[in-house]
């Protein structure tokens, strides 16, 4: 009882301050902001008064199995919706955000054009899809290598709910026009300080569960979800240090300006994408590719070797971001020589994937989930490739500010992050509801080949943009004038921008197929189909070979 | 100290002994594996989310 009256007073506490921030608040978009914490406090005083039992009410309305007592799986159950949900939130974003580049027209007022849009899109894509993938697989992924229920049950909890609310605070605030421009860590000093302590918390319940392992040895998975926690943690604190105008404002100022302050945001940004968007989901590919394909993973010692040499050499590669900028010309090569020496063990994560299915290569075509995976594998490599050769400085003399980066972040996001994290979904939620199977295979398929070619269309339309753009910019005439101007190269791409659309689409398209497919498992269905990789039987070409001594004569 | 001391000391540091002492651990950590005797060990490690009641919800 008395834990009830801290726990309701406390979410008393903080609905007065919220009450009181917006009463107090300096400018209309921090009032609407603290009015969201306000709802949030609420919802939590609401519960605690009523205490109901939610885990029961969520596991009716999810129609989840009862705990089995062995292993947590109502956070992971909670995510893999939430990763579903925003996963359509944020491809229909980009769908539109890319269609407002072909045709401004669509630019809809001051809450929604493109430039409020865009970082709605990249956040609700890399932060809220991919970091409630990456939570929930990694609580997942940590529980059953150490065999031990998750630590901290209650902070788990905290950790999908505060993450949750961290998104729509971010999100509602740059469609409100809050932002610190900084990409990739757009959202205000208030919403960095809540998603420290949700990150914190997600740090403790992770080391938590890793202390109570009953396995002697750590399964290279949760190195590297250890890793990408752990340096998320610190690229976070260390690039959003910095000053409100007012405590009671939406506005702050960095402690860093300058070309010191630019450094330290692409350190930020670029090792978002090696820690985030790589070690994370490395996390899932070393368990659920060996999962999905019955196999041991390939070289459990190059595995070590591709953590390492991720860790060492990611964090030096930021610099490759500005080239021929202000930064100290030795700090580019530095940028550019680490970005090159990348190549190297990403390819050997690659590598180790790929060989992973060594021996049961006929998975690809009977399996359309191990198809996703060696496609995500596939995509990994290949924008491993391309991003150490765009860091060179004559190549990123002619890539940089064009549509090819986009293209690049594309295969990578789409290819590498977006499929790998379809394949654990579909391992996941039959597993989790306690299917005999997910609602039909051939729907994956049907993703799968969507998918596929929508990455083709957007990648091959942006390579051909963004090489247009780079030629006509550096374009000289004889007279020593730029022969372009810069709407010539944007009238020039204008059918590149239309074919991205349509590989939006697609990709779009295919999430919906998710999206119907999980659900349908959910609800416990399953399709009448004919499986996969049965070959119908022909009985007039089912006969014996002739004799090769009468084919001679 | 003037701040351009301190930049040129923290330089001197960082492409001498931190530079040698970065490379050491990392060959350290990364040869750690291939040590006489670990093979069994690192098979051991791969096969261990194959073993049996992984799978309980």
């Amino acid at each position: 009882m008395e834990s009830v009256l801290t726990r309701a007073g406390l979410w008393f506490a903080a609905l007065v301050l919220a009450l009181l921030a917006v009463a107090g608040a300096v400018d209309t978009p921090f009032a609407i902001q603290m009015g969201i914490v306000a709802v949030a406090a609420c919802l939590g005083l609401w519960f605690t008064l009523r205490q109901p039992d939610y885990d029961a009410i969520a596991r009716g309305i999810l129609r989840a199995p009862a705990d089995q007592g062995r292993y947590d799986d109502d956070v992971i159950r909670w995510g893999v919706i939430a990763t579903v949900f925003w996963g359509m939130a944020g491809f229909l974003v980009g769908v539109l955000i890319a269609a407002q580049l072909a045709w401004p027209l669509l630019n809809m007022g001051e809450f929604g054009n493109f430039g409020r849009l865009r970082p709605l899109h990249t956040s609700a894509v890399i932060f809220a899809f991919g970091g409630n993938a990456l939570i929930a697989t990694s609580f997942y992924v940590v529980q059953r290598t150490c065999r031990a229920r998750l630590a901290f049950p209650g902070l788990a909890r905290f950790v999908f709910w505060g993450y949750q609310l961290f998104i729509v605070l971010a999100a509602t605030g740059y469609l409100l026009g809050i932002t610190q421009g900084k990409e990739y860590a757009e959202p205000e000093w208030y919403v960095d300080i809540w998603l420290t302590v949700v990150w914190v918390s997600y740090l403790a319940v992770f080391v938590g569960t890793l202390a109570r392992r009953s396995e002697p040895h750590i399964y290279v998975a949760n190195w590297f979800y250890l890793s990408f926690i752990l340096t998320v943690a610190m690229l976070h604190l260390v690039n959003n240090v910095s000053l409100p105008v007012s405590w009671l404002g939406s506005r702050s100022f960095s402690a860093y300006a300058g070309v010191q302050g630019a450094l330290i945001q692409w350190w930020y940004g670029h090792n978002a994408v090696g820690f985030f968007l790589t070690a994370g989901f490395l996390g899932m590919m070393y368990y659920f590719v060996p999962k999905q394909a019955e196999r041991p993973v390939y070289s459990y010692r190059l595995s070590i070797i591709h953590f390492w040499a991720l860790i060492f050499l990611y964090i030096w590669a930021g610099p490759h971001h500005l080239h021929y900028t202000a930064l100290p010309d030795w700090a580019q090569t530095l940028g550019m020589v680490f970005s090159v020496m990348l190549w190297m063990p990403s390819w050997g994560g690659m590598i180790n994937g790929l060989m992973t299915l060594n021996g049961a290569w006929d998975k690809i075509r009977t399996d359309p989930i191990i198809r996703l995976m060696v496609a995500a594998l596939a995509f990994y490599g290949m924008s491993t490739f391309e991003g150490p050769l765009m860091s060179v400085k004559s190549v990123n003399a002619l890539s940089h500010y064009t549509n090819w980066t986009i293209g690049h972040v594309h295969s990578g996001a789409l290819g590498w992050n977006g499929m790998i994290t379809f394949s654990a979904l579909y391992y996941l939620t039959p597993r989790l509801w306690n299917r005999e199977r997910l609602y039909s295979l051939r729907m994956v398929n049907w993703h799968f080949w969507t998918a596929t070619i929508g990455i083709v269309f957007y990648a091959a339309s942006m390579w051909v943009a963004g090489l247009t753009q780079g030629l006509m910019w550096r374009e000289y005439g004889a007279d020593g004038y730029l022969v372009y101007s810069f709407a010539d190269a944007v009238a020039a791409i204008h059918p590149m921008y239309a074919l991205r659309v349509v590989g939006g689409l697609l990709y779009l398209s295919g999430a919906v197929i998710m999206t119907i497919n999980i659900w349908r498992t959910i609800l416990g269905h399953s399709r009448e189909e004919t499986p996969l990789g049965q070959p119908a039987f022909d009985p007039a070409k089912d006969r014996p070979l002739l004799p090769a001594t009468l084919i001679a004569h | 100290m003037t701040q351009t001391e301190t930049y040129d000391l923290l330089r001197q540091i960082a492409d001498s002994w931190g530079l040698l002492a970065m490379t050491g651990v990392f060959l350290v950590l990364i040869l750690w594996p291939f040590r006489p005797g670990a093979r069994g060990h690192y098979e051991e490690a791969a096969t261990s989310i194959f073993e049996e009641g992984q799978d309980d919800v």
